[in-house]
């Protein structure tokens, strides 16, 4: 593929010296949905820790092979450079409990001593609102906390909370797998939306989500890649016999 | 069989009940006898002037006052940025030989007798600089706060999340200044309250202050020189032959027990109101 923006190369990743990821291949396209599918353990929060190399928190890891971001090998870079580069979301909606939906939206830049005039501020704040479809809901409450929200209002914030810092990429974790229906219907609709400005990889169990919002889906199996490309293409008909089953539902 | 049931359950609220009332008993006791003994001390000189020699009236306790206060100061200076740093780091690296250590060591401090810290900084300190001092004083009362601010910061830090900690890495903040302007404020009503309440541990303490600060007839504000204590103070006077300093001595003890209840209250009420919610 031409566009990527990010690669993934020949890459394994152990924890303790188990392996839980086994050489693995994928190039993001830019400005698309990628699903990352697979059932409950396979790996798929590890492979995009890896991207934003939170997995470094774990004591005990190991990683072997590439990660490039733009040509550019992730594991040369300072952590806290490709952390800004490339944003996350967590399966959990997690707002930091003593900000303001304000301050929540800006935190990236407050926290990093990054300073802004008020005005710049208030751009931010309202621009990433209205991207994440936020601010109508919020506009008059700003300074109240941002964990009185809802479920579904928290887990948008914390996207406005990536977004306001201008990733490259967004990381998903099962963002949604927290949520009611029609958070997750929200969510869903926000993600089709965001790819305009943003390359978005989106872990998920779900073949429905998947199905909906992503347009390359990989499908990972015990660590193992075995199945990546488009969406249409690897739902309607797969090449692999493992990723037939897993779409009808023979095993989750 | 039901009757029996019913007959032990109200044997065993009748014994409860009792208990109950023999262990508040004495307390009250106590907190009457010294606000009526006390109370009557208390007046413009009990607070402004210096204790009077025998048989020139009764005079007032300022210098045991404005003693506490700086060796609280004093105490404070010391153990609260050790202990912090100390709290914060067994919550951060739980694993270790290293950690498991001072965690240990942190909880033999705290079991150790106030009188056997007061003996060793006698020892290590006070015969060292050549003589009593508050700086003396204060390190003693440090050595006793700080296990307390340890295991209290640590404690209270263990209950902040994870996921607060993995926001803010993600985006992009360094560790130190997550752990300082996240993890810390998460906890900041935990940690504020046991520095208070390891203050109020202290307060009442004569035992180390006596090789140490030793007490002083008259005001000093010198941390080189010894000061007065309020503990101090009810200690001599409690047991003095002498009416007018007797009374010093109920007087300082209801100020002293007013200071420990204000304490109590003040970090209830930071307990409550600064608690960040998850
Ligand atoms: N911190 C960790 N330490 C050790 N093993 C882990 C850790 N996190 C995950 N694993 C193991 O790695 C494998 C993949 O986990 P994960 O990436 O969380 O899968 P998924 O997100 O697909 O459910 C699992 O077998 C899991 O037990
Ligand atoms: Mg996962």
């Amino acid at each position: 593929m031409e566009n990527s923006v990010l690669n993934i190369m020949d890459f394994s990743a152990y924890y303790n010296e188990k392996k839980v990821l086994g050489n693995i291949n994928l190039d993001f396209e830019a400005l698309n949905v990628t699903s990352i599918l697979g059932p409950s353990g396979c790996g798929k929060t590890t492979l995009i820790r890896c991207i934003n190399r939170m997995h470094e928190l774990v004591p005990k890891t190991r990683i072997q092979g590439q990660v490039l971001l733009n040509g550019i090998n992730l594991y040369s870079m300072q952590p806290e450079i490709v952390r800004k580069k490339i944003g996350m979301v967590f399966q959990n909606p997690n707002p930091f409990p003593n900000m303001s939906i304000y301050e929540n939206v800006i935190s990236g830049y407050n926290l990093n001593g990054i300073k802004l005039t008020n005005f710049e501020k208030d751009r931010i704040v309202e621009e990433t609102l209205q991207k994440v479809a936020l601010w109508d809901e919020v506009k008059s409450d700003l300074h109240d906390r941002g964990s009185d929200l809802s479920g579904g209002q928290q887990q948008r914030l914390c996207m406005a909370r990536a977004l306001a810092m201008e990733p490259e990429i967004l990381l998903l974790d099962e963002p949604t797998s927290s949520l009611d229906p029609k958070a997750v219907k929200n969510i869903e609709k926000l993600i089709y939306e965001l790819k305009k400005s943003v390359t978005i990889i989106l872990v998920t169990h779900s073949i429905g989500q998947a199905a909906r919002v992503s347009d390359f889906t990989a499908f990972l199996y015990h660590g193992e890649l075995v199945e990546y490309g488009r969406t249409k293409t690897l739902f309607t008909s797969p090449g692999d016999k493992r990723t037939e089953e897993y779409l009808t539902g023979r095993f989750s | 069989m039901e009757k029996y049931r019913i007959y032990k359950n109200r044997l065993f609220s009748a014994v409860i009940t009792i208990l109950t009332v023999i262990s508040i008993v004495p307390l009250i006791y106590i907190l009457v006898l010294i606000t009526m003994k006390g109370i009557g001390s208390i007046n413009w000189d009990f607070f402004f002037n210096v204790p009077a020699p025998v048989g020139e009236g009764q005079g007032g306790i300022s210098n045991a006052i404005s003693g506490t206060f700086l060796l609280i100061i004093l105490a404070s200076f010391f153990s609260i940025p050790v202990g912090l740093l100390t709290g914060i780091f067994l919550s951060e690296r739980a694993e270790g030989r290293f950690s498991y250590w001072v965690r240990v060591s942190a909880d033999i401090l705290q079991g150790i007798p106030s009188i056997v810290i007061g003996i060793i900084v006698y020892i290590w300190f006070v015969k060292q600089t050549g003589g009593f001092s508050a700086l003396a004083g204060g390190i003693s009362l440090a050595i006793m706060m700080l296990p307390v601010i340890i295991r209290t910061t640590q404690e209270t830090l263990n209950l902040v999340p994870d996921s607060l900690k993995e926001a803010s890495l993600a985006l992009g903040v360094p560790y130190s200044i997550t752990v300082l302007k996240v993890v810390i404020p998460a906890g900041i009503s935990g940690i504020v309250t046991g520095i208070l309440l390891s203050i109020s541990r202290v307060i009442g303490e004569a035992a180390p202050l006596l090789f140490t600060a030793f007490g002083n007839p008259f005001m000093n504000m010198n941390i080189f020189k010894p000061v007065s204590a309020m503990p101090l103070i009810i200690f001599k006077y409690a047991i003095s032959p002498f009416e007018n300093w007797q009374n010093l001595a109920w007087g300082a003890s209801f100020i002293l027990i007013v200071f420990i209840l204000v304490l109590n209250l003040f970090s209830k009420f930071v307990t409550e109101k600064w608690k960040t919610q998850f």
